[in-house]
C-alpha cells in the first residue's frame, strides 16, 4: 500500500504567548497525515486553539519546524498558501462573519482564490444546498440566530473547498438537531480530512477515527 | 448610534428606494457642491423645495426626519447665538454694547437655508439605501479601495462596539447597577468604556485574522453588481434637470 501523505508535519515545536511566563507547548511532535479524521481533546487551556492558529500562521512558534505540504513554514507569506488550502473555522462565528448578507460571506474566500463570478456562483449554491442553508443567501450575517451563525461560518470555509479543515469546537452550545445536522455534513463526505477541538465525546465519536489529547503541552493519541 | 445601526429609513418602497444607489450618489454630491457655493436666494429657495420634494417622494416619517434635523439645527443655533453679533456690517438693532449686523443675520440665513437642504436631501436619498449597497456603489464609482474599506470598517466596527457596549451594559444592569452622581458610578462608566474599546479591538483582531484565513490579501471583490435600469437613468436625469433649473433661476 501507497504510504500516507504527511500533511502537517511538527517538529519540537514550542511556543509561549508573549505575555505569558510558561509554555503552552514544550517541543511537540505531531504529524497529520492525508484522509484522517481525527479528534482533539484536552483540558480548558491546553493551547488546542493555539494549535490550530499556529498552523495556519497567526502566531508564530518560539521554537521548533512547520511543515506543511511539504514545505517549511517559517514567515507570513509560507503561510498564504497553507490559508488557502486548509480551512479554519473559529470558535466565535462573530469572529467569522463580517460581510452583509451570508451570500457575500460566502463569496469571500472563493472570491479571494480568485475565482470568476460563475464560479463563485456555482460554489456558494452548491456550499449552501450541502450545508442546508438554502434560501439564506440574503439574510443579514449579524441578524442570524446562534446555530446558523455557526453553520453559515462553517460554509465561508467549506466553499473555499480546502483540503482540511480545522474545526474549533464546531457543536459546542448547538441543540442536538443542529448537531446532527453537522454530524451528517461531515459523514457524508468521506474524503475529508480535517481536525475537530471538541469537548463533546459523543460527537467525536460519529465524526472521527481517533481522538487526540493535550495535556501539558504533549499530545498524545488516546 | 442606534439609528445609525438600525438603517431606520434604508427600508421602504419608494421610487427612492428602488434607485440605483450611483445615481444617488451623483445626484447628492452635485447638489451639495452647488447647494453649498450658491448665493441666490431664489435658487437657494428651489433647494429647499427640491430636498422637500424629495422627502415626501422617499415616504419617510416624518416625525423621524424632524428628530434627525433637530440635531443638525441645535449646531446652527450655536451659529445664529454668534454671527449676528459679531458680523461686521450695517447695524439694524443695539443690544446694549453689542450691535446686531445685517449681513450677519443674512449669513446666519443662508448657512440654515443650505444646511437644511443638503442634510435632507442626504437623509431622503442616501439613508434609503443600505450602507452596504453605498458601499458597493461607491466601489463602482472607482472611488479608491483603500477609502472604501475605511468607510466599510469604520461602520462594521461602529456595530461591534455598540454590541460590546450592549453586552457590558446588561453586565452591570443585572448586577443592580443604578447610575448616581458618586465615585462608584464614575468609576463603573470608566472601566465599562475601556473594556468596551478593548474587547471590541480584540475582536477587531480576530475577525481580521478570520479574513486572513480566508485567503483575504488587501483587496474586496465584489459579488453583486447593479443593472442600470431605464428608470435609474429618467429619475436621475430628471434630478439633475431640476437641480441645472435651480441654479439658471433669475
Amino acid at each position: 500500500m501507497k504510504e500516507k501523505e504527511t500533511i502537517i508535519k511538527l517538529v519540537d515545536l514550542s511556543f509561549t504567548y508573549p505575555s505569558g511566563r510558561a509554555y503552552v507547548f514544550n517541543k511537540l511532535n505531531f504529524n497529520f497525515f492525508k484522509g484522517e479524521r481525527i479528534g482533539l481533546v484536552g483540558p480548558n487551556g491546553s493551547g488546542k486553539t493555539t494549535l490550530f492558529h499556529l498552523i495556519m500562521g497567526l502566531l508564530l512558534p518560539t521554537e521548533g519546524e512547520i511543515e506543511i505540504f511539504r514545505k517549511e513554514r517559517k514567515i507570513e507569506n509560507d503561510f498564504v498558501e497553507v490559508r488557502e488550502r486548509i480551512g479554519l473555522v473559529f470558535q466565535d462565528p462573530d469572529d467569522q462573519l463580517f460581510s452583509p448578507t451570508v451570500a457575500e460571506d460566502i463569496a469571500f474566500g472563493p472570491l479571494n482564490l480568485r475565482k470568476n463570478r460563475q464560479e463563485t456562483e456555482k460554489i456558494l449554491k452548491e456550499t449552501l444546498e450541502t450545508l442546508g442553508l438554502a434560501g439564506f443567501e440574503d439574510r443579514i450575517t449579524y441578524n442570524l440566530s446562534y446555530g446558523e451563525k455557526r453553520l453559515v461560518s462553517l460554509a465561508t470555509v467549506w466553499a473555499m473547498q480546502p483540503e482540511i479543515l480545522l474545526l474549533d469546537e464546531p457543536v459546542i452550545w448547538l441543540d442536538e438537531k443542529t448537531i446532527e445536522k453537522i454530524v451528517q455534513i461531515l459523514n457524508s463526505n468521506p474524503h475529508l480530512s480535517y481536525i475537530i477541538i471538541s469537548h463533546d465525546k459523543n460527537f467525536l465519536k460519529k465524526t472521527t477515527d481517533y481522538i487526540y489529547e493535550m495535556d501539558n503541552g504533549k499530545i498524545n493519541k488516546i | 448610534m442606534v439609528d445609525l445601526i438600525k438603517e431606520r429609513f434604508s427600508k421602504g418602497d419608494s421610487f427612492l428606494h428602488k434607485l440605483d444607489p450611483r445615481v444617488k450618489i451623483i445626484v447628492i454630491l452635485l447638489f451639495s457642491v452647488i447647494v453649498a457655493i450658491t448665493d441666490k436666494y431664489i435658487s437657494l429657495l428651489g433647494a429647499l423645495l427640491f430636498a422637500i420634494g424629495v422627502v415626501i417622494i422617499a415616504k419617510l416619517k416624518t416625525r423621524e426626519v424632524i428628530s434627525r434635523l433637530l440635531v443638525v439645527n441645535s449646531f446652527i443655533f450655536l451659529l445664529w447665538l454668534m454671527l449676528p453679533f459679531t458680523f461686521p456690517g450695517e447695524k439694524v438693532y443695539t443690544l446694549g454694547s453689542l450691535g446686531i449686523s445685517r449681513e450677519g443675520i443674512k449669513y446666519a440665513f443662508l448657512i440654515t437655508v443650505k444646511s437644511n437642504s443638503i442634510i435632507l436631501t442626504g437623509i431622503a436619498l442616501l439613508s434609503t439605501s443600505s450602507i452596504f449597497n453605498l458601499v458597493h456603489a461607491l466601489r463602482h464609482l472607482y472611488l479608491p479601495d483603500k477609502l472604501i474599506q475605511l468607510f466599510f470598517f469604520t461602520y462594521r466596527y461602529i456595530h461591534t462596539i455598540y454590541s460590546e457596549y450592549v453586552k457590558l451594559n446588561n453586565a452591570i444592569k443585572i448586577r443592580g447597577f443604578k447610575p448616581q452622581t458618586n465615585l462608584h458610578t464614575y468609576k463603573t462608566y470608566s472601566y465599562l468604556v475601556g473594556m468596551m474599546l478593548v474587547r471590541s479591538y480584540d475582536r477587531s483582531k480576530r475577525v481580521y485574522n478570520a479574513m486572513l484565513c480566508r485567503g483575504f490579501k488587501g483587496k474586496f471583490w465584489t459579488l453583486n453588481h447593479f443593472i442600470f435600469k431605464k428608470s435609474d437613468f429618467v429619475l436621475g436625469i430628471v434630478m439633475i434637470g431640476c437641480i441645472i433649473g435651480m441654479v439658471l433661476l433669475p
